[in-house]
């Protein structure tokens, strides 16, 4: 992360989307900005964080930073909540409420859409919320763009009084551009918070009042939508084609199609139809890039507006130029341009190997992996030795579990589905299953997140579910931030530290039935996990272990392998440590005739953080302290 | 060349290895010499061992921040494999410049996948110009694995639209301030990749 940004006036920096963000919300006056973490929204709030005479935090869910931030609305204070895309799933409760009572101050929701899918479990499209919940969606074409529309949607937000989704993809999150920037202004309303129970108190009576406010609301802003500097048509000398864009599209229009007609919509609903009706008039065939569903494209065509969109371009993934040329190369009739492959991808997609379409060469894939030393790694040793399990997942590192060596997760859905998921697969079982164990694999931070209430309800519904609590005192998985478990606030400082122990027994776990274990103690993990297994209630083992990347963590001096001793018994690459590299392998002809493959290894030194994990799975004792294998 | 010319240089390597700084000091320096610049950081799960690309686009103005496969200028190569990986997305005039010191994954280890043999042979029958040296090499006999960085750096420098001396300023000068210590073994590093790229 970089350094405070400086204050002075009409600086130029060179700031990404969510930097800009972040920056923008600052210079409107935002009192108070939330999230949860989430690639690719993570950063907003890291770089808001650094800003002063802006309260800021991590909250614990998303549904909990948007509330978060409508109270502050409603308070009178400018509000910014942040997140990724299956985020707001998760708030959407909050939202779909709140466009009834609208807002306070300002309230700007930032939702990080992750097109290209480089780290989510799903590619979905947020501007749907815009219809779903009848507040507008502003969509930013690049950083510069990310920092202006920021500061006007608070300006819509109160001038329509509504909730004001800001939509950005990872093109505009994590690329970096030149902004222009001022400086803060203040801002809060001066009557503070004002009692209004017609508006606030959301029962079916009131509700039912302020539904037509809402339709109103959404009608004048189509208005407004239609008039707007914020949606504007760019004429074009090439009149065979015209361009519906918004957000990063409009980018990668202009640069395959510098001359050709565009409108870019920065507010993106309410649409503009009258204003896109103008732009089919001045060419020939209208084309729509949107990404990723046909949503605009669905609705102008309801409207009687013809054009082109997901017949001739993909549904899925980002519209880079490299992708529109070749299909509207061949809208127009012309040879496709020479060197555009249509389907390279920008980022690698593991575990697929990458055969390059334009010269057949083939590289092995390198999927992300557990850090050297993960405190994930015995856990997962010991899971994939244990057999007649089913072992139910979740998101975060941990979810790497199921991949090699391991392969020890069953299920992965959604945040904290690993508890109700097990608790199902527990009482949904067949015959068949009668003896399978229930596992479930949670993170400290998912556990809060959605995780707590699922355990409640296995508690409460008589369940049995061993659960495995990996507490890295990190959300390791979006670059270990702070959060409950590791004690510290979004600035780094002390806050109140979370006892895992006492909070699984107030949701119902007997204290027997709680362990703490140093998950680089195999043989007590292995215990631990044998008996609670065998025991027909709901356990709790609790790993206490910091993630590597995080400061708490302390590197012991490197391990290595005594070649001589060494069998090429290859047990200790069932750890999973990228540290451990195979030297050779042999095949030899065991005495019963049945062949077996040998793996020699060695530890890179210059990585391996001498956990003291490997050596415990070599038989031989082939694994020694660098040091003592130097002094021998 | 036209004077709407765009520079793209995609540089390519594994979480950690610093493709990110390399990235973004490329990018502050062409900042600095006039230049509209966009850079794409494509981090998240890409940290922890996977496939880390960054694009670096500077010219009169850049819309689109992703270099589209065949239009790369430079390819800055952290590891030989990842080179061989992204080579088509240079253009036929395009130039490689590669670290020749392998790292291979756990999927390679645990058998499930072969490292090619020889990438950088791959690489040349492609035609494309390349350097090829082990700059890991040099940064562990200069004391420090995290000077691959400014190594290959240096091995660009020459190659680029701006003196290599602005580059190395760039570089030193983040250094001065919160580390003058590495201030003299940096500028060595850029030196030994500028020297090894010409003799490559
Ligand atoms: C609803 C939702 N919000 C955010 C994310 C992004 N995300 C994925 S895993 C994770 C947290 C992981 O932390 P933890 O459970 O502590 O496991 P660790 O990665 O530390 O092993 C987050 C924030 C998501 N996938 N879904
Ligand atoms: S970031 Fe932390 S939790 Fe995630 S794999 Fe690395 S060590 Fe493990
Ligand atoms: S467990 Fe020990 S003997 Fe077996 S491969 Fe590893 S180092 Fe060699
Ligand atoms: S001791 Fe073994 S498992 Fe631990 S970091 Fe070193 S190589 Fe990896």
């Amino acid at each position: 992360m970089s350094a405070v940004p400086p204050l002075a006036e009409n600086h130029r920096r060179f700031m990404s989307g969510n930097e800009a963000v972040a920056r923008g919300a600052w210079e409107a006056g935002c009192n108070v900005a939330a999230a949860y973490p989430g690639t690719p929204s993570t950063e907003i709030l890291e770089y808001a964080s650094q800003l002063p005479d802006m309260y800021s935090e991590w909250s614990i869910n998303e549904k909990v930073s948007l509330e978060v931030a409508i109270g502050a609305s409603l308070a009178g204070s400018r509000s910014l909540c942040a997140m990724k895309h299956v985020g707001l799933n998760v708030a959407s409760d909050a939202l779909m409420s709140q466009t009834l009572a609208g807002v306070g101050a300002g309230l700007v929701i930032a939702v990080a859409d992750d097109v290209g899918l480089s780290s989510s479990q799903n590619e979905q499209d947020s501007r749907f919320w815009g219809r779903f919940a009848h507040v507008p969606v502003l969509e930013p074409a690049d950083a510069q763009e990310a920092f202006d529309y920021t500061k006007r949607a608070f300006e819509i937000s109160e001038q329509f009084n509504t909730p004001v989704i800001l939509r950005l993809t990872t093109r505009i999150c994590h690329v970096k551009g030149v902004v222009t920037f001022g400086n803060r202004t203040s801002f809060s309303k001066a009557e503070g918070f004002v009692k209004d129970p017609g508006r606030y108190i959301m029962t079916p009576g009131i509700a039912k009042k302020r539904l037509p406010m809402m339709f109103e609301r959404e009608a004048e802003m189509q208005r407004y939508s239609e008039v707007c500097d914020l949606n504007v048509i760019e004429e074009g000398s090439d009149s065979r084609i015209g361009f519906i864009t918004s957000g990063p599209t409009y980018m990668h229009v202009k640069e395959a199609y510098p001359n050709a007609a565009v409108i870019k919509l920065g507010l993106s609903y309410p649409v503009p139809f009258a204003k896109i009706r103008e732009l089919a008039t001045q060419v020939d065939q209208l084309v729509i890039a949107e990404e990723v569903e046909p949503i605009l494209e669905t609705e102008l065509k309801a409207a009687g507006i013809e054009l082109l969109g997901k017949e001739i371009l993909p549904r899925i993934g980002e519209l880079s130029p490299n992708v529109l040329r070749p299909a509207i190369s061949k809208l127009l009739g012309e040879e496709a341009p020479e060197v555009a492959p249509t389907k390279t991808p920008i980022e690698i997609k593991p575990p697929v190997a990458r055969i390059d379409p334009a010269t057949g060469i083939d590289v092995f894939p390198r999927p992300p992996t557990m850090c050297v030393a993960c405190p994930h790694l015995g856990i997962y040793y010991c899971l994939s030795k244990i057999r007649n399990t089913t072992i139910s997942g979740d998101i975060g590192c941990y979810t790497l579990g199921a991949g090699h060596p391991w392969n020890a997760l069953d299920t992965t859905i959604c945040m904290g589905a690993s508890m109700g998921i097990a608790h199902g697969l527990d009482k949904g079982r067949v015959e068949a299953d009668k003896d399978k164990k229930i596992i479930a694999v949670i993170g400290d931070s998912t556990f809060m997140h959605m995780g707590m209430q699922g355990l409640l309800d296995i508690t409460y519904n008589k369940g049995n579910v061993t659960i495995l609590l990996l507490d890295n005192r990190a959300v390791g998985m979006t670059g270990g931030q702070d959060n409950p478990a590791s004690g510290r606030d979004i600035h780094g400082q002390d806050a109140m530290k979370i006892d895992f122990r006492k909070l699984c027994e107030a949701l119902g776990v007997k204290p027997e039935r709680i362990h703490e274990v140093n998950p680089y103690e195999l043989p007590s993990l292995f215990t631990a996990l044998r008996d609670e297994v065998k025991i027909p209630e709901p356990s709790v083992i609790i790993t206490n272990q910091p993630c590597v990347l995080i400061d708490f963590y302390g590197a012991q001096p490197a391990f290595t392998v005594d070649d001589d001793k060494c069998t090429g018994c290859g047990n200790c690459l069932d750890i999973g440590c990228p540290a451990i590299l195979v030297t050779r392998r042999e095949t030899v002809i065991k005495p019963n005739g049945s062949e077996k493959e040998l793996a020699f290894v060695k530890i890179e030194s210059g990585a391996c953080t001498g956990c003291d994990l490997c050596p415990k799975t070599c038989g031989p004792d082939a694994i020694l302290p660098l040091a003592d294998y130097i002094r021998q | 060349m036209n004077e709407n010319k765009i520079t793209n240089i995609l540089v390519a390597g594994i979480g950690g290895q610093g493709v990110m700084t390399a990235a973004e000091v490329l990018s502050q320096t062409a900042l600095s010499q006039g230049f509209d610049v966009k850079k794409t950081e494509v981090a998240g799960m890409a940290q922890r061992g996977g496939v880390v690309t960054s694009h670096v686009r500077f010219g009169a103005q850049v819309l689109s921040p992703a270099i589209p496969p065949g239009e790369a200028d430079i390819l800055v190569g952290f590891e030989p494999a990842e080179a061989l990986r992204w080579i088509s997305h240079l253009r036929p005039t395009g130039v490689a410049m590669i670290n020749t010191t392998r790292q291979e994954p756990p999927v390679v280890s645990l058998g499930l996948y072969d490292y090619p043999e020889d990438p950088i042979g791959e690489i040349a029958a492609t035609g494309i110009e390349y350097h090829a040296f082990d700059a890991g090499a040099i940064a562990r006999e200069l004391g420090n694995f995290k000077l691959v960085n400014t190594v290959m750096l240096g091995a660009i420098s020459e190659l680029l639209p701006f003196p290599a001396e602005v580059l190395k300023n760039e570089i030193l000068d983040r250094f001065r301030g919160r580390k003058p210590e590495l201030v003299e073994i940096n500028d060595k590093a850029f030196e030994l990749g500028r020297k090894a790229s010409a003799e490559h």
